[in-house]
């Protein structure tokens, strides 16, 4: 058989996979809900903002095209550091710990087929969120320079080699990582991920100080500052030639060479990506079977954590251990958490370089406003995140739910230990989120107050909500705990806590609203009342305890009666 | 120890299990055979509380196990028939979880630990993690799971699936010796050689009801071949394929 007709053949498997779970299945009309929405909402913010900043831009003249090429080459940076990252930790899933790959190497497959079809799976696995945050970025700027079609077909032209090079490049990674590591490490191969993508992304923001661009003060003179932007920030990198290519043409001076760069370092790289397969990946993949170093040893952390729960029930204290092991055990969970740390460096970045806490320029305000946009921010976040982490908590005990049902334990120990489980570690990061922010934007003692007591409480009622919602919706059946949240269940979760974070945002503001209105011109200032504080805080507690308490008592109640 | 009353299951339309009536007494291996589908194991998860029954009753060592359900499995120790266990923990994390939930820790949990590894020969593996294990020892680890509360029934679905001779021999040996000792043991399988050697006596479901029960003479008196094997009997009850269909299957 050719190889393109075993390449073909190879990813039939998982085109028709993605094409059933997509078709079939009782979570199918909420993911399909999930993704219109989300698209829905997302496509038109990015592109109606973009559209309006690329406008304002244009009619600066000399700098503002300049910073629209620098706005896309920052974009495309960032889409690259995020590609590749991706492509580190699919490639190690599609390459060394699919389920298949015993079955496939065991075929009489060309080696050749097996990598391209593994590579296509990692690249499309890796690329397809950031190809839709594309789409409605590049059609803003098609729409604000008028690209027309040949601006489409450019973006392809300049899109694909800009995937194809990560995806060889974390393959390639992978693969020379899982030869220094031998046997089944790939828990050390991910720390050093994790290590080398926050390292990362905290050298980006450093080095490349995207805040300086719109506070031209910063530079010396009006020379420094153009030749800053003139300058490529990267020059080296696929990122930059995109950006060229395509603000090149949009503005009038499109360069074929950075196209034919593209292109043919995609081309070596995969080349080179499949030499080091065809050299190594034998050798690898049997070192990744060999399993012999899941030895586990009692180290510092696993002591105080036992020392931690010793206090609660026999049960509860086994329930907990047994979860946060599991968790921390799990490599399939670590890839998010790398990405959840990133994000969180980010955020608490931006609230740092935010132009209000650099003095003259701040308004009480407008510092009023960041605070409660900051606790609807990081609402929404700890929603997400309980979305991804406590609501598959059930679910995932899937096969293994035999061993609790057999055992005399009752729905309150399980739902309850669960709830702990979920609980201390968001509510730790609400706390890390709103106050460190709070502390970087110099917010009054009784707003600061006000805003950590709210993202506390409701870090505990999105806890209660996301079990419930996953005990009424459990995915037993699913193998990948990242694609349960995506079912009906998740979404009701997610509209759930949306709708509980906007009830006690419109009390907070409805019970403030007069210390709020004096911070308008022409207004007397003033601190607000410590009656109205309380008030706000009260109303808060008394709309999360309530929201945190009958989803909770609903969870256990049909854990009862739910048969697995 | 175990007595099942009119148990029935369905799912949707189809009845899984109908009006099943059995009893099972102290110091007894009572072997359940039938065909696949017949709703051995849903009769077993049923006793072991995983289930709910649409109907009847299973009392498990005196206690309902709708009515009083930790009593009952406090009792009670269960084998499933795949052996899905935490894949993240160690042998010897997992035997300590599952003794916690029987409120079960301290110095005589890790003695026990020690003892139920060391007769399985898993002590190399105990503190690794189980995914390394092979599908024979995972499922030496659950049956160590299922004894390591001294339970008083023994309910084990399909028990020597990946286990090897020497493990088979051993799992037979500690059946019998934990009936001996006054326990009682459901086992369902399709392993006839075991039924024969192991069980007491012996119950053949199809599609969900109880077609015959007794001893392996009652069975042969069931099946009208007074000289058969356990084989040929369970043949003749389920209805097998003919040796015409088979040879139009799978004839070259």
């Amino acid at each position: 058989m050719s190889v393109g007709r075993e390449y073909v053949l190879l990813l039939a498997p998982k085109v028709l996979s993605t094409r059933r779970r997509g078709a079939a299945g009782r979570g199918r009309w909420g993911r399909a809900v999930m993704v219109l929405g989300v698209g829905a909402a997302a496509w038109p913010f990015i592109y109606v903002t973009l559209t309006r900043l690329l406008r304002v831009l244009r009619e600066v003249e000399e700098v503002g095209p300049l910073l629209a090429s620098k706005l896309l080459a920052l974009g495309l940076l960032v889409f690259l550091g995020i590609l590749l990252l991706s492509n580190l930790i699919a490639a190690l899933s599609s390459f060394f710990l699919s389920k298949d790959l015993p079955w496939i190497r065991a075929a009489p497959v060309d080696w050749l087929s097996v990598y391209l079809s593994r590579l296509t799976e990692t690249l499309v696995s890796s690329s397809w969120m950031v190809l839709l945050m594309l789409v409605p970025m590049l059609a803003a700027y098609a729409t604000v320079y008028r690209g027309g079609w040949e601006f489409v077909a450019l973006s392809v032209a300049a899109v694909v080699p800009f995937l194809v090079i990560p995806a060889a490049v974390g393959s390639a990674i992978t693969l020379l990582l899982v030869r220094l590591f031998p046997a089944r490490r790939s828990r050390d191969i991910l720390g050093i991920i994790a290590v080398a993508a926050v390292g990362l992304v905290v050298l980006l923001l450093r080095v490349l100080r995207p805040e300086r661009l719109v506070n031209p003060e910063s530079y010396r003179n009006l020379v420094d500052f153009m030749a800053a932007l003139r300058g490529p920030s990267s020059p080296w990198l696929p990122s930059q030639w995109g950006a060229d290519v395509l603000a090149g043409f949009l503005q009038g001076g499109l360069d074929p060479f950075l196209l034919i760069l593209l292109w043919t370092t995609a081309a070596g790289t995969v080349t080179v990506g499949a030499v080091l397969h065809h050299t190594l990946y034998a050798s690898c993949f049997t070192k990744a079977q060999e399993g012999n170093e899941n030895r586990i040893r009692r180290h510092a952390g696993w002591v105080w954590l036992e020392r931690a729960v010793s206090r609660i029930s026999l049960q509860r204290q086994q329930l907990v251990l047994k979860d946060v092991r599991i968790f921390f055990r799990d490599t399939t969970q670590w890839s998010q958490l790398i990405i959840l740390g990133v994000l969180v460096v980010v955020y608490v970045y931006n609230m740092r370089v935010l132009p209000l806490a650099s003095g003259e320029m701040i308004t009480r305000y407008l510092i009023t406003l960041v605070v409660f946009l900051n606790l609807a921010l990081s609402g929404f976040v700890l929603a997400a995140i309980a979305a991804r982490f406590v609501f598959p908590a059930l679910s995932l005990e899937g096969q293994t739910l035999w061993l609790l049902r057999s055992a005399p334990l009752d729905a309150g120990t399980l739902i309850g230990a669960k709830y702990w489980v979920g609980a201390v570690p968001l509510t730790a990061l609400a706390i890390l989120l709103t106050g460190v922010t709070n502390h970087l934007l110099g917010v009054p003692a009784a707003l600061a107050i006000l805003s950590l007591v709210s993202t506390v409480a409701l870090s505990l009622a999105f806890t209660a909500q996301a079990l419930a919602w996953g005990v009424y919706y459990p995915e037993f059946e699913s193998e990948n705990a990242a694609q349960i949240p995506t079912s009906i269940g998740g979404l009701l979760f997610m509209l759930g806590a949306v709708i509980n974070l906007g009830i006690v945002l419109a009390v907070q503001v409805f019970i403030l609203r007069g210390f709020l209105a004096s911070g308008l011109p022409g207004r007397e200032p003033r601190d607000p009342w410590l009656w109205e504080v309380g008030l706000a805080l009260a109303a808060t507690l008394l709309c999360c305890t309530a929201a945190a308490v009958f989803p909770y008592q609903a969870a256990v109640r049909r854990l009862e009666e739910l048969e697995a | 120890m175990i007595v099942l009353e009119n148990l029935t299951k369905r799912y949707g339309a189809f009845t899984a299990v109908s009006g099943l009536d059995l009893e099972i007494g102290e110091s007894q291996i009572f072997g359940l055979l039938g065909p696949n589908g017949a709703g051995k194991t849903t009769t077993l998860r049923m006793i072991a509380g995983i289930l709910r029954p649409d109907a009847g009753r299973v009392i498990v060592a005196g206690h309902d196990n709708v009515l009083d359900p930790m009593e009952a499995r406090r009792s009670l120790g269960f084998v499933p028939d795949r052996p899905f266990v935490y894949d993240k923990l160690t042998g010897a994390e997992l035997l300590r979880f599952s003794a916690g939930l029987f409120g079960l820790r301290g110095p005589a949990v890790e003695n026990r630990i020690d003892e139920l590894l060391e007769l399985w020969d898993l002590v190399p593996w105990k503190d690794q993690l189980v995914e390394s294990y092979s599908h024979g020892m995972r499922q030496k680890l659950i049956i160590s799971s299922a004894l390591i509360h001294r339970p008083r029934v023994l309910v084990v679905d399909e028990p020597m699936v990946g286990l090897d001779p020497r493990s088979a021999w051993l799992l037979k040996d500690v059946l019998r010796t934990f009936a001996d000792g006054g326990g009682t043991v459901l086992v369902s399988t399709h392993t006839l050689e075991l039924a024969e050697s192991l069980c007491d006596r012996l119950a053949v479901i199809d599609r969900g009801k109880v077609v015959a029960s007794g001893s392996i003479d009652d069975l042969r008196r069931a099946a009208r071949s007074e000289a058969a094997g356990l084989e040929e009997i369970f043949l003749k009850i389920t209805r097998g394929a003919t040796d015409s269909t088979i040879a139009r299957v799978v004839g070259q």
